[in-house]
């Protein structure tokens, strides 16, 4: 017994120290983030692995929940193992300014199928010093219709509106897109937001509207949280990216319907954090994952909108069906009659001060 | 009778040295020979684990950030009074260095500091720098900055960042405990409604505090049974103990998940008797009922180890002669049991309490809104705000107030007295 | 055990009252947990009970969500890492740690409260806290995000409980066992592999399993210090509960509580062999 002890413990620390050994090192491979879930599986179906196939190199695909706190961390220790992260405008923006994200130069982008220069392919604010856009997804509000009956949520008020529309919320542990919400349902016009969220008063105002529904609120930081906390039946109605309810409703057959009244949109783009280790293979697969076609196929897997103009025409079923993704897009006109753009300098700057009061209303 | 006399000569051992001094030698080499074991883990965890804590209550109080990428502005600051604008001097090498900072990229880094304490410092330090970046000449340092921005000629600016330029600062702390720099640089308390960290330090006070009366109301009554039955059932009990003790915390935690959701097993539970109505399900996770409950499961093991070693040990004899002296079972129980379980309640609540007061997991995942802890506040700043300088001093008070626990169980119990079972 | 005769009606209630209320104490512990395991087997991707699994009816059961660990890679890598670290961690903090209670225990250990102190305390500190630094230091010297960082780390946190249990055996330790041994011409050395390790054997090893079982189940500072490579079982657990929420979360865990038990069963054995060692008798 003595003998087989001492063994096993020899054995033990010999097997430790031999799994140490062959740890595997690395043949080319990428490390691309981005936010999980539904929306990670349409990249990887339409660029990661068409990627792989092309290059031969392989991508490893990581989750995050948005944010410069992972990349700014990696940068600042020199130990980066992020190589493509795919980021919302503001955080690109201030990424780039400060000086964490690689600057891209955008003649690498390739031009559209009919000569159309990348430059003008791709919508606006599309190209970035530091990003290059892949979509066009927006903030909305979903609710399960079987749990209203009678009367249906329609409007951005009816979102604050627990008297008529009871129930728990579901909102994004944070500010963005809740503040201008608030201010929205409490009747300021979409093209006044940011100037009123520019105020002490306005942002006073928002907080007001928020309070309207705190013990209600349920926070979610994950975007698969949303549909998740609907078919659990933990919220009535909760705000989500477009794309995670279209995935729930069409792939899984919720019965659930989305609200466009108010829908915040805005573009994700892809940023190289400074100081990759891949930066070669990390611009090939940005030029690679934006080209016109590759867009136009995400677009089959979840909806949200391409941003190059002459992948809009490419844009067509739900992948092995016959729905057409175009109604669900966010710039489909019907649902972006009151649409409001998220103005990335206005969160660049403010950020900082608005999520410290954030802290404290919610802490509370 | 013989005589007693004194000997007076020294005692010596074989190689004619005294013994005294010979005894002297022989403990030092056997100190020495008995720490020498001990240094090796003991430099291990002074590398591994004492110096990244050292570390981290430095970024407390230090932030080099503007001294840093400013140094000339920081240097010209020092000579400033601190009344009306800031010499030419200042203002000229703040002009050249923002232009610097921006052709290296770093610019902004600067503006995020400032925007910490300074709100809109980021967009002004980042146009100011864009607009001089276009300049040939920055003599005149004072009017372009002045012409480009007006808040560049007010004072209180200046004198919130000559404050950032000074590596050594206490604003971290400053923030922690719920104070703030007013406009004129004075250190004055948070408005109510802008109070989050004291309130939450109490918070966590007061929830450690539950769990652990919880833990003893629940552990007292199963450590009794257990030390109290024959050996083989308490065995058999003790495992019902020790599994969820062994049990993954993270799955300890999923299980309350599963257990506590509005379509749980226990609402189910409920509905299916008739308790509630189906539209009636008790929200009893993602607030602070779901953080106590679970916490009080994940650490009842810890209050029940300590007190059941502690009971084994009274012999039932106390409380048999007390009853034959005619003590009624509850009077026995109170005057005589109870208190030679003292010491292990002491341990036992002690130990829950301090590792109550910094959990992370359990707040995370089941604490909602009303269930978060002080150390959720720290992860926050550590992973999405990135204000290091305020996690390392939240950190650094909550170790302070856990050390203080640490060395107030030494005295009461004692390290060495620590039992695993 | 049976009650006394003389026991009356209001003894009795108290009496049977108690055990059903430590009963229901037991449930509470012990619930939790076996729930896990049948929803483990849930054909639905629900965290709940479905009305079929309640009928017991054979189709409701399905061990799908262990092919999907088997078939994961993610999964696979983050067992891979799991064991690695682990052992990695448990064989550093068990020599490291044995040595020291050696030194520990001896009676002219100078400033011994103070060292116990300090070599206990990465037990006490909030691992928040531990976390945070070691992030902040770690990745000052590179150590962040790479093996080695991850095992330093799960060993300064291992290293306390060998301490603990080490000394605690030796407190009962015969030391006129070393000076007989030394008194017959053996080296130091000699005396500990041959008279005190067999001796102590039991105890280092109950805090080999307790060091591992924290690096095992060890999620906050995996979460900070560990990079995509190194992911273990409760990181990947963390970023399932969170993020993607399904039921192969639940089959992982149930693994895992049978690792427990295979773990609680072999520290039980060397717990009845120690005492059949000492001579004591249940």
């Amino acid at each position: 017994m003595k003998h087989t002890l001492k063994g096993s413990a020899f054995a033990v620390l010999g097997a430790g120290l031999l799994g140490l050994a062959t740890t595997p090192a690395a043949a080319e491979s990428l490390t691309v983030v981005s936010w999980g879930g539904a929306y990670t599986n349409s990249q990887i179906q339409a660029y990661h692995k068409p990627f792989e196939k092309k290059f031969g190199i392989k991508i490893n695909s990581d989750d995050y929940n948005g944010g410069l706190a992972e990349t700014r961390a990696q940068v600042e220790a020199g130990n980066v193992t992020w190589d493509v992260v795919d980021l919302e405008l503001s955080d690109i923006v201030r990424g780039c300014d400060e000086g964490i994200l690689e600057r891209i130069d955008p003649s690498i982008l390739p031009p559209a199928p009919d000569g159309t220069p990348a430059s003008k392919d791709f919508l606006p604010g599309a190209i970035q010093e530091c990003g290059v856009g892949t979509i066009v997804w927006s903030t909305i509000y979903a609710y399960d219709k079987t749990k209203f009956p009678g009367n249906k949520p329609s409007t951005l008020r009816d979102f604050f509106d627990t008297k008529n529309f009871p129930g728990k919320r579901g909102l994004r542990k944070g500010t963005k897109v809740n503040l201008e919400w608030a201010v929205m349902a409490d009747g300021v016009p979409a093209d006044k937001v940011y100037a009123v969220l520019g105020t002490p008063e306005g942002v006073d105002r928002a907080f007001k509207v928020l309070d309207r529904i705190k013990d209600d609120v349920l926070w979610w930081e994950a975007g698969a949280q949303p549909p998740q906390m609907l078919a659990d039946g933990e919220v009535a109605m909760t705000s989500a990216y477009n794309g995670r309810i279209f995935n729930a409703q069409v792939k899984e057959k919720k019965p659930f319907v989305v609200v466009w009244d108010g829908q915040v949109w805005d573009l994700d783009l892809w940023g190289i954090p400074k100081g990759t280790k891949h930066l070669k293979a990390a611009l090939e697969f940005v030029k690679f994952s934006t080209d016109t076609q590759r867009l136009a196929d995400q677009a089959k897997y979840i909806s949200y909108g391409p941003v190059r103009k002459s992948s809009f025409p490419l844009v067509s079923n739900y992948t092995g069906t016959n729905i057409d993704m175009k109604p669900y897009m966010p710039t489909a006109p019907q649902n972006f009659k009151t649409a409001l753009r998220n103005d990335f300098e206005f969160w660049a700057d403010n950020q900082d001060a608005l999520n410290e009061r954030f802290s404290a209303w919610l802490a509370r | 009778m013989a005589e007693l006399t004194a000997d007076t000569t020294l005692i010596t051992t074989a190689d004619g040295q005294p013994l005294k001094l010979k005894l002297r030698q022989s403990t030092r080499i056997n100190r020495i020979k008995a720490f020498a074991l001990v240094v090796p883990l003991l430099v291990f965890i002074l590398v591994t684990f004492a110096f990244p804590l050292a570390d981290m209550l430095t970024r407390s109080v230090r932030d080099p950030t503007v001294a840093k990428l400013l140094p000339r502005t920081t240097e010209a600051l020092k000579a400033w009074d601190g009344t009306g604008q800031p010499p030419d001097s200042v203002y000229l090498a703040i002009a050249e260095e923002m232009v610097a900072r921006r052709e290296d990229r770093t610019i902004g880094k600067v503006a995020g500091r400032l925007n910490y304490e300074i709100t809109g410092a980021r967009s002004l330090v980042q146009k100011t720098g864009r607009k001089l970046a276009r300049r040939e000449d920055l003599s005149n340092a004072r009017e372009i900055l002045t012409k480009i921005d007006r808040r560049w000629a007010d004072p209180l600016l200046w004198r919130a960042i000559r404050r950032l330029s000074r590596p050594f600062t206490l604003a971290f702390y400053v923030s922690a405990l719920d104070y703030t720099y007013n406009a004129a640089g004075k250190i004055v308390a948070q408005p109510e409604d802008r109070r989050i960290y004291i309130p939450l330090f109490l918070r966590t006070l007061w929830v450690s505090l539950s769990i652990t009366g919880f833990c003893l109301l629940l552990g007292y009554p199963i450590s009794y049974l257990m030390a109290t039955l024959p050996l083989r059932t308490s065995n058999l009990l003790m495992i019902m103990v020790l599994l969820p003790f062994w049990t993954s915390l993270l799955v300890r935690t999923t299980a309350w998940v599963v257990l506590l959701q509005r379509q749980g097993v226990i609402n189910d539970l409920l509905v299916w008797f008739g308790i509630i109505g189906d539209n009636e399900r008790l929200q009893m996770i993602y607030n602070m009922t779901g953080t106590i409950i679970a916490m009080t499961h994940i650490l009842l093991p810890f209050m029940v180890l300590p007190l059941f070693s502690v009971m084994k040990g009274i012999s039932p004899s106390y409380v048999r002669a007390a009853r034959s002296l005619g003590a009624s079972p509850a009077r026995a129980f109170w005057r005589v049991y109870f208190p030679q379980t003292v010491p292990g309640i002491g341990a036992g609540s002690l130990l829950v309490f301090i590792l109550a007061i910094g959990y992370y997991i359990t707040p995370a995942l089941v604490g909602g809104r009303t269930g978060q802890l002080i150390s959720n506040m720290i992860a926050y700043h550590m992973q999405k705000s990135l204000n290091w300088g305020l996690a390392s001093a939240l950190g650094g008070l909550l170790l302070v107030g856990v050390l203080a626990l640490y060395w107030l169980y030494n005295r009461i119990v004692g390290i060495n007295n620590m039992k695993l079972g | 055990m049976a009650l006394p005769p003389y026991v009356g009606p209001l003894g009795r209630t108290w009496h049977y009252g108690f055990r059903v209320a430590c009963g229901l104490i037991f449930l509470f512990l012990i619930a939790p947990i076996l729930v896990i395991i049948p929803l483990s087997f849930n054909a639905q991707p629900y965290f709940t009970f479905t009305h079929d699994m309640l009928a017991l009816k054979a189709s409701a059961f399905s061990l799908r969500w262990y092919q999907d660990i088997v078939g994961n890679p993610q999964w696979l890598h983050s067992i891979k890492n799991s064991f690695i670290v682990g052992t990695s961690a448990t064989a550093l903090a068990t020599s490291l740690g044995t040595v020291a209670a050696l030194g520990l225990s001896r009676s002219h250990m100078p400033y011994r409260s103070a060292v116990m102190g300090l070599l206990i305390s990465p037990m006490i500190v909030p691992v928040i806290i531990t976390a945070a630094a070691m992030f902040f230091f770690y990745s000052g010297i590179g150590l962040a995000q790479t093996y080695l960082g991850l095992i330093l780390a799960h060993t300064a946190l291992g290293t306390p409980f060998v301490v603990i249990t080490v000394t605690a055996t030796l407190v009962g330790f015969d030391h006129s066992l070393t000076r007989a041994a030394a008194m017959l011409g053996a080296t130091p050395t000699r005396t500990f592999f041959k008279v005190t390790m067999p001796l102590i054997l039991p105890g280092v090893i109950s805090g080999a399993l307790f060091a591992f079982v924290t690096s095992f189940d060890e999620v906050v500072v995996v979460i900070f210090l560990a990079g995509f490579e190194q992911r273990t079982i409760p990181r990947q657990m963390w970023a399932g509960i969170r993020e993607q929420i399904s039921p192969t979360i639940l089959a992982v865990a149930t693994l895992l509580i049978g690792f427990s038990i295979i773990l609680m069963t072999a520290l039980e054995l060397l717990r009845r062999r120690n005492e059949r060692l000492r001579g004591i008798h249940p």
